[in-house]
């Protein structure tokens, strides 16, 4: 059936879908560039922004007699990818060429893998929208058929007569990620793609920056009457260049061919270009100038054999999954479901929670989370600087919240001291220390204070007296403002009782 | 022998050079001044450069003045095929498609020749991208056999061949795809060795059939092939299917291993089509084993028969994909009126291209192309196991086969046009590429006509000390080489 | 592999992306025609069970650690280039 939990599709053809009984099936390939040095058939080094053609060597622009060479980093990155997504990693594989002419590339075959990818099944989980931000929606593993390894072509720049050619990027290592036709709505590919992208980030394989080509998605969409087995025509959506992109051009394109069919037309196999900016789509070709690749295994590379121990090695590596990490920090540290939704997708975030919570306690945990997901974000963006250039310490957060515990400092001193922190690396307690911020009223000042705020407000008093318990607040502030804050609201709230009850 | 200097073994001037008898300018003069007197009949080479040939060589002399002899190559002028690529210096491969093209790189065997001290001298002619077995394919001249200058040299190293033959270099570099060292060897009366597929780094080699081109050497004796050997074979990190094997001192290995050899005769290659000239030479050269007391044992290599057909498949088809970055686009010849991207492709290509690369181009894209791979390419492949199998098989019983190098002597040029009859030129020498083998050609004779004959030994993978050791036993007591063509 | 092997000239030259004059065709058809009668003869073989040898000698995990190093200047990667403009190659404008 098609999908519908607890979040809504546009309308249209959600609707249009259900009232024709219609559902619809969609696959994603997911192109991901690899992060290593160099690249995977050369030592040329690899990245983005560098100035045009500065990064080729004989191999990258196919010179004559060049051979390529491969990148061991980029089979670990790989292999690292396949047990991320619980892939069964092949015992052997090897390279194929797939030949084509392109002026992106510069031998007009690329090195990739044909009928033995590196990775094979495996599952992406994806979480599709809650009812509300602070539910939880619901969980699908969406099944995967390859991943295999390739290599990027490079970049054309179209102007007025003439297209330019950059070959940077050309021979970077890239990962099909091949789902299977298995994605019922746009919502679930923006969904898939998320995942995709944190577990990416997450074990270090690529950053997935979509602005900067790091990660690419064209899409196979199709649609059929409910209940029919056979997948409908499909049509392939390219040029998805960002994961909203992806969203809005799978519902542009169910919606497509839902008024085709409506129309009384048929659906063409076809490739599709999707305009993100105007919403549109148009025919880039069909499936009868498909190619005849003339896939043959590449003679100038030699077969990769993976062992036991090389997956060990690499499974040793392996970060814990997001997921199993926010349904264990829910678990472990009693954490609501928002706070982990924005700890969790961010790994250093996550793993610098888990750090101060080793040294505060479990206690601790949700007031450190709270911390982190309010104030330390906010100053983060504030400073404009990454987790990494922080000068605030997980040492430092777990002295404050002890501080705030011990009763020596309130919470919203606690506020000044973790900016101060925060900006200048000192220590919660020498900041305390040096401004003098440390809760050291003695109880006769504190109970001169209080006599004087029941003194200055008579009101408040006879409203306590009466039975209005929350008019004993309107007295607290003179409280707090004579002891510029530094009283302890709970020793305040008791000694105004006892002196209120005399 | 106390021929000229152009004429003289690389071992020989390398102990004059040592000896400070004679100077690397004074070679080199004398080989360029042999190359200015006869390269307008021979057609040995694509280009020259005497004034960079001769600094090398004056080089050469100032290390050797203050006794900084790199090794018997110090000195010594060498021609390279020019499908092999040197830094600064232009890379035809035979093809108008790189008429203009200069390599920004050193292929790994140039490198080591510039380590080892060599004068790169001349780049020798050859087949447009080694397809061919006359020379007759380059897009710029046609070498002429120096033996006969109305015959070809033979292909597609023919270039390599006659220039040795011709005194136009000491020593050169050739490939061998299919036969391309040995069978012009053979024409032009010189050692033609091709290596074991992966002894010799195919880096800087304009690639025909990755899975069966091996660079190898023309030199005037097998003593000669050793040093060459020693020089460029061993693993080279840039080519993946260059092979981790330890590398012998191949000349001390002549002097080592000194047989009796067992030697298998493949009565494949002994029937229909094999020039009776040709036969008879062999015959002799069997005999002259058997009196030094080697063991001749009747093989059988029973899929021979299918070694021609599975080459052209595998060759081709790897050829298309090979030469498809040859597309007027980043360094090649681009047509004129290209007006689209596809004209830059399809016009450039039919323009660049010469017929014979044309045709084995269509060829391989058929073979590969949807619907044919499983008949042709991957069954080819599967034939091609049964056929190195067949090698395997009978060295458990020799040390190395021995057959003729070519069905016939060097033929005329113009006179093989029909492709078929011209692929049937490697009937004896393919078989050695797809086993993945080390082949040598040895002189072993001349014809009535005064065409000579080429001898074929075919070693166990990566044991080139012991084929050496089994052809240096037959030429080292022959004088063939002494025979020089009349110029 | 048929009994009359068909080669599709037009089809093939097209992919192969060489421009051919109906001379060149009817030449290389008949040329080729030959050769592929005789490349016939391989499926006298009988190849059950046999291993495909992509390789003579194949062997296993050949690689390279990952460590960049210098390449070409953008002015020795265009050195030969028929066109360029901006360092970077050019060609006619393309149309997907
Ligand atoms: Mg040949
Ligand atoms: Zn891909």
């Amino acid at each position: 059936m098609f999908h519908i939990m607890g979040y809504s599709l546009p309308a249209t053809h959600y609707s249009l879908l259900q009232k024709m009984n219609y559902e619809a099936v969609i696959g994603l390939e997911v192109h991901v560039q690899v992060k290593t040095a160099s690249k995977i058939f050369t030592r040329v080094g690899q990245g983005y922004g560098f100035d045009e053609n500065t990064l080729t060597d004989p191999v990258v622009l196919a010179l004559p007699g060049a051979l390529p060479v491969m990148n061991k980093a980029a089979l670990d990155a790989i292999i690292k990818a396949g047990l991320m997504l619980d892939c069964e990693i092949a015992e052997v594989c090897k390279w194929d060429r797939k030949n084509y002419f392109y002026p992106d590339s510069t031998k007009n075959y690329q090195i990739s893998q044909f009928d033995q990818p590196i990775c094979n099944g495996g599952y992406v989980e994806i979480e599709l929208p809650g009812e509300a931000r602070n539910i939880m929606g619901e969980h699908k593993k969406i099944p995967l058929t390859r991943i295999h390894l390739e290599e990027d072509v490079g970049k054309l720049n179209h102007g007025t007569n003439e297209s330019l050619v950059d070959y940077n990027r050309a021979g970077t290592p890239l990962m099909e990620i091949v789902s299977d036709p298995a994605l019922q709505s746009a919502e679930e590919a923006y969904a898939y793609l998320t995942t995709l992208r944190t577990t990416m980030v997450y074990a270090g394989i690529s950053d997935c920056d979509m602005e900067k080509g790091q990660m690419r998605c064209d899409a196979n969409i199709s649609i059929r009457p409910v209940g029919q087995e056979e997948l409908g025509v499909k049509v392939e959506l390219k040029n998805l260049n960002s994961i909203s992109y992806v969203r809005d051009g799978i519902n542009h394109e169910i919606k497509r061919q839902m008024s085709v069919l409506k129309k009384g037309g048929i659906i063409v196999q076809e490739t599709r270009d999707f305009d993100g900016i105007t919403g549109t789509s148009q025919s880039l070709r069909t499936k009868e100038d498909a190619h005849d690749y003339r896939y043959f295994p590449d003679p100038d590379l030699m077969p990769v054999r993976v062992d036991r121990e090389w997956k060990e090695r690499i499974a040793a590596e392996c970060p814990e999954r997001p997921f199993d990490k926010q349904r264990r920090f829910m678990e472990e540290y009693d954490l609501p479901y928002t706070i982990t939704s924005v700890l969790v997708p961010d790994r250093d975030l996550s793993d610098w929670f888990e750090a101060v919570v080793a040294i505060a306690g479990k206690a601790q945990a949700q007031a450190v989370g709270n911390w982190i997901a309010n104030d330390l974000l906010r100053e983060l963006s504030a400073a404009q600087i990454e987790l990494a250039d922080s000068k605030l310490m997980p040492a430092h957060l777990a002295e404050l919240v002890g501080l705030i515990k011990a009763g020596t400092i309130t919470k919203q001193i606690a506020r000044e001291v973790f900016a101060e922190t925060f900006g200048s690396g000192e220590t919660p307690t020498a900041v305390v220390e040096r401004k003098g911020l440390k809760d050291d009223t003695n109880s006769y000042e504190l109970e001169q204070w209080c006599r004087d705020a029941i003194a200055g407000n008579e009101k408040a008093r006879e409203q306590f007296l009466a039975g209005k318990d929350g008019a004993i607040n309107a007295l607290k502030g003179p409280v707090m403002k004579a002891s510029r804050g530094k009283a302890n609201p709970k020793l305040v709230d008791e000694t105004l009782r006892r002196l209120l009850a005399e | 022998m106390a021929h000229s200097l152009p004429f003289q073994s690389l071992t020989q001037v390398a102990d004059q050079l040592a000896a400070g008898q004679v100077s690397s300018v004074e070679l080199t003069q004398a080989v360029i001044d042999q190359t200015q007197a006869v390269e307008d009949r021979v057609n040995a080479f694509i280009s020259t450069d005497s004034v960079d040939a001769l600094a090398q060589a004056a080089a050469a002399d100032q290390r050797r003045a203050v006794g900084e002899l790199l090794g018997p190559l110090d000195g010594v002028p060498i021609a390279l095929k020019d499908v092999i690529a040197v830094r600064d210096q232009p890379l035809t491969a035979g093809s108008k498609m790189l008429e203009k093209f200069v390599s920004p790189y050193d292929a790994t065997v140039t490198t080591k020749l510039k380590d080892a001290g060599a004068v790169l001298w001349g780049r020798a002619n050859c087949d447009e991208f080694a397809m061919g077995s006359s020379t007759e394919n380059s897009a710029f001249k046609t070498t002429a056999n120096p033996y006969d200058l109305s015959r070809v040299p033979g292909g597609s190293s023919g270039g390599s061949a006659a220039a040795l033959a011709a005194g136009e270099a000491i020593a050169t570099l050739g490939s061998d795809t299919g036969g391309s060292i040995r069978q012009p060897a053979a024409f032009c009366n010189v050692v033609g060795l091709k290596p074991t597929y992966g002894l010799i780094s195919r880096y800087g080699l304009a690639a025909y059939a990755s899975s069966l081109d091996q660079i190898g050497s023309f030199t005037r004796t097998v003593e000669d092939a050793a040093i060459m050997l020693g020089a460029i074979a061993g693993h080279d990190d840039r080519d993946s299917t260059s092979f981790k094997t330890p590398i012998p001192d191949y000349r001390a290995a002549l002097a080592e291993k000194k047989g009796p050899w067992k030697l298998g005769i493949p009565k494949e290659y002994f029937g229909e089509g094999l020039d009776p000239e040709v036969g008879a030479a062999v015959e002799k050269a069997i005999a002259f084993y058997r009196e030094q007391g080697c063991e001749i044992k009747e093989v059988s290599l029973p899929h021979t028969e299918y070694c021609l057909s599975t080459y052209y498949i595998i060759a081709t088809a790897e050829a298309s994909s090979n030469l498809a970055r040859y597309d007027g686009v980043r360094y090649t010849h681009r047509s004129a009126d290209a007006k689209t991207v596809e004209d830059v492709y399809f016009k450039s290509r039919a323009e660049g291209f010469g017929a014979e690369v044309k045709r084995r181009i269509i060829l391989g894209t058929y073979v590969l192309s949807s619907g044919y791979y499983d008949a042709y390419y991957l069954r080819a492949q599967k034939v091609r196991t049964l056929i190195r199998q067949d090698f395997l098989n009978a060295y458990q019983k020799v040390d190395a086969v021995l057959t003729p190098t070519t069905p016939t002597p060097a033929f005329k040029i113009g006179e093989t046009a029909d492709p078929l009859a011209m692929y049937l030129q490697d009937i004896y020498t393919v078989s050695v590429n797809l086993a993945g083998l080390p082949g040598i050609s040895i002189p072993a004779g001349f014809s009535e006509a005064g065409l000579p004959i080429g001898l074929q030994l075919i070693g166990q993978p990566y044991q080139e000390a012991d084929l050496l050791a089994i052809a240096n036993t037959y030429d080292s007591t022959h004088d063939w080489n002494s025979r020089l063509p009349e110029l | 592999m048929s009994e009359t092997p068909e080669l599709n000239i037009d089809r093939v030259a097209e992919l192969a992306r060489i421009a051919l004059t109906p001379a060149e065709k009817a030449e290389y058809s008949a040329q080729l025609g030959e050769v592929l009668k005789h490349i016939e003869q391989l499926k006298q073989v009988d190849v059950s069970g046999v291993e495909p040898s992509a390789h003579a000698f194949a062997v296993e995990n050949v690689w390279a650690d990952d460590v960049a190093q210098a390449g070409l200047t953008a002015e020795a990667a265009l050195q030969n280039a028929p066109a360029q403009r901006d360092n970077m190659i050019a060609v006619p404008k393309v149309v997907e």
